[in-house]
């Protein structure tokens, strides 16, 4: 499964840098049915987080309303050269990652 | 009050008089995009925000995955997609000639799997199937539209014609009823458009994932409440080769992104 | 005005075909007003909770519920003394009324947010940021979400 990750390959230091993570998942809401009437049961990505060098910079929790192939766009200061790195976590022990690398001079 | 909405529009189409079927001239061509608001344009321009990148990542993966007891990959036969599928989705539904019939990228994709790679077909509208077709269509982004220009397919695009000016289900609506003769209105909340198919493989937000034309076919039928034909009856592919081939010279725009 | 049969399949057809539209919402589950306001207050607590600061984009016409692009921001000067800690976004009627918590901090140097959002009616949306003094803002703003006119049954 897919991610598509937007961050810039380069930055002056102290720039304030947008990034951008897109994700495959149903986002499953545990609110639908089927035409027989059983309960979808849900499945969602529950936690985003985005760490820059381990440190993390930005986290989120999701809920059923977030629509599904989670798109997050955020901001973060460009402070040194090194890797982002994005890990999403939902239910049924769901865990994906990606990372990204910036040269900050 | 939003009912009484609809209502009154459906009542009002339904008892329109039978208007001759006002073909679009090629001038006055427009993709669904058209119609689109400024915020899903802007998700279908950026290739970072657009969800149906995500499917397009996963057939480039596919495509160069062996399968299949002859163990092959697609890019074994066809080499770097980028050169070998530039504008092959503009010409699809194609002609072939061993079935002597239309196939659509989709049943091409399936031939393939038999003929070359001794694979199982990929079901109709599974997210393999629609990764695959969305990477290859995907390749003739910017290609102007041609499908149907092949002598041999004059009679299936005929056939695609009638069935888009036959009135059907409980609505007796025809796909036409719409998409040439009342494009630009609206239909509830919804603008009518021509119905041209540029961007299949499409990202629809409603759906909330990637699908094909004739899921979309389908869905129309269901809403004129008629019985929906199967994926891959030759009553879809022969609408799906009309369709395209109305689209004549409009550029492919895939993955798509609509309302 | 007598109703001919034809006026009255359309009628019923185009009533079956409005009424299927949002897989997602479940009139019994939908999110009262006591809900979000116990959400909100699950996470502002009895602080005051005040208006400004927050600006919440949503498209004034939403062209499908399923998938709402939104766009959260905070007028801060995201400093080390001075910034935005977290955003929290609420639906007033979908199932569930909490819709994402966003986590920030100075280092952040812009308080902005964007997500793509499921709303199941024309309802009220809100957004509220916890400042690093612990004072809560807040904006609420009511969107239109328009109908589709053919949607497919699900499978």
């Amino acid at each position: 499964m897919a991610a598509l990750i937007n961050v810039p390959a380069k930055a002056k230091r102290g720039d304030i840098i947008e990034i951008r993570a897109l994700t495959s998942h149903i986002m499953e809401t545990g609110f639908r049915h089927t035409v027989d009437g059983a309960l979808v049961p849900r499945d969602i990505i529950t936690s985003f987080t985005c760490r820059y060098n381990a440190t993390e910079i930005f986290r989120a929790d999701l809920f059923p309303a977030i629509a599904a192939n989670p798109y997050l766009s955020f901001f973060t200061i460009a402070k040194e050269s090194g890797k982002l790195e994005f890990e999403w976590i939902g239910d049924n022990g769901y865990s994906s990652s990606a990372s990204a690398s910036i040269t900050v001079e | 009050m939003i009912f009484w909405r609809a209502i009154a529009a459906a009542t009002l189409l339904a008892a329109a008089p039978a208007l001759l079927a006002g073909e679009i001239a090629p001038e006055a061509r427009r993709s669904g995009y058209s119609f689109m608001g400024p915020d899903t344009r802007a998700m279908q321009d950026d290739d970072t925000s657009n969800p149906g990148m995500l499917f397009v990542l996963d057939g480039e993966a596919l495509w160069t995955k062996k399968t299949g007891s002859a163990d092959k990959a697609c890019a074994d036969c066809h080499g770097d997609a980028r050169s070998s599928m530039k504008g092959v989705a503009a010409r699809y539904p194609a002609f072939d000639k061993a079935l002597a019939r239309p196939v659509t990228l989709d049943q091409r994709i399936n031939l393939c799997r038999a003929n070359h790679q001794q694979a199982s077909a990929l079901p109709y509208e599974s997210r393999d199937l629609l990764a695959l077709s969305a990477f290859i269509a995907h390749q003739s982004r910017g290609v102007a539209i041609t499908a149907g220009d092949e002598p041999e397919l004059k009679p299936f695009v005929a056939q695609g014609r009638d069935l888009f000016m036959q009135r059907e289900g409980q609505l007796n609506l025809a796909c036409t009823n719409c998409h040439d003769d009342n494009f630009n209105k609206r239909l509830a909340g919804a603008p009518i458009t021509q119905g041209q198919p540029t961007g299949y493989p499409l990202y629809r937000l409603e759906w909330q994932t990637l699908g094909s034309l004739e899921r979309r076919l389908r869905g129309c039928m269901t809403g004129v409440r008629a019985q929906a034909y199967d994926y891959g009856s030759p009553e879809l592919v022969a609408l799906e080769l009309y369709l395209m081939s109305r689209a004549r010279g409009l550029p492919v725009e895939t993955p798509a992104v609509r309302p | 005005m007598p109703t001919t049969r034809r006026q009255f399949l359309s009628l019923a057809g185009s009533v079956t075909v409005a009424g299927s539209i949002s897989i997602i919402t479940l009139r019994p589950l939908a999110a009262t007003p006591a809900m979000l306001n116990s959400a909100i207050r699950s996470v502002v607590g009895e602080a005051q909770l005040r208006t400004g600061r927050v600006k919440l984009d949503i498209p004034p016409l939403v062209e499908n519920g399923n998938t709402v692009p939104m766009t959260v921001s905070v007028a801060s000067p995201m400093t080390a003394d001075d910034y935005v800690k977290s955003i929290h976004v609420f639906n007033e009627k979908n199932p569930q009324p909490n819709i994402g918590n966003f986590h920030l901090g100075p280092s952040s140097g812009r308080a902005q947010v964007s997500t793509r959002i499921r709303l199941a009616d024309t309802q009220k949306v809100v957004a509220i940021a916890r400042l690093s003094d612990d004072t809560f803002w807040q904006v609420a703003v009511d969107i239109v979400v328009t109908l589709a006119a053919c949607t497919e049954e699900m499978n």
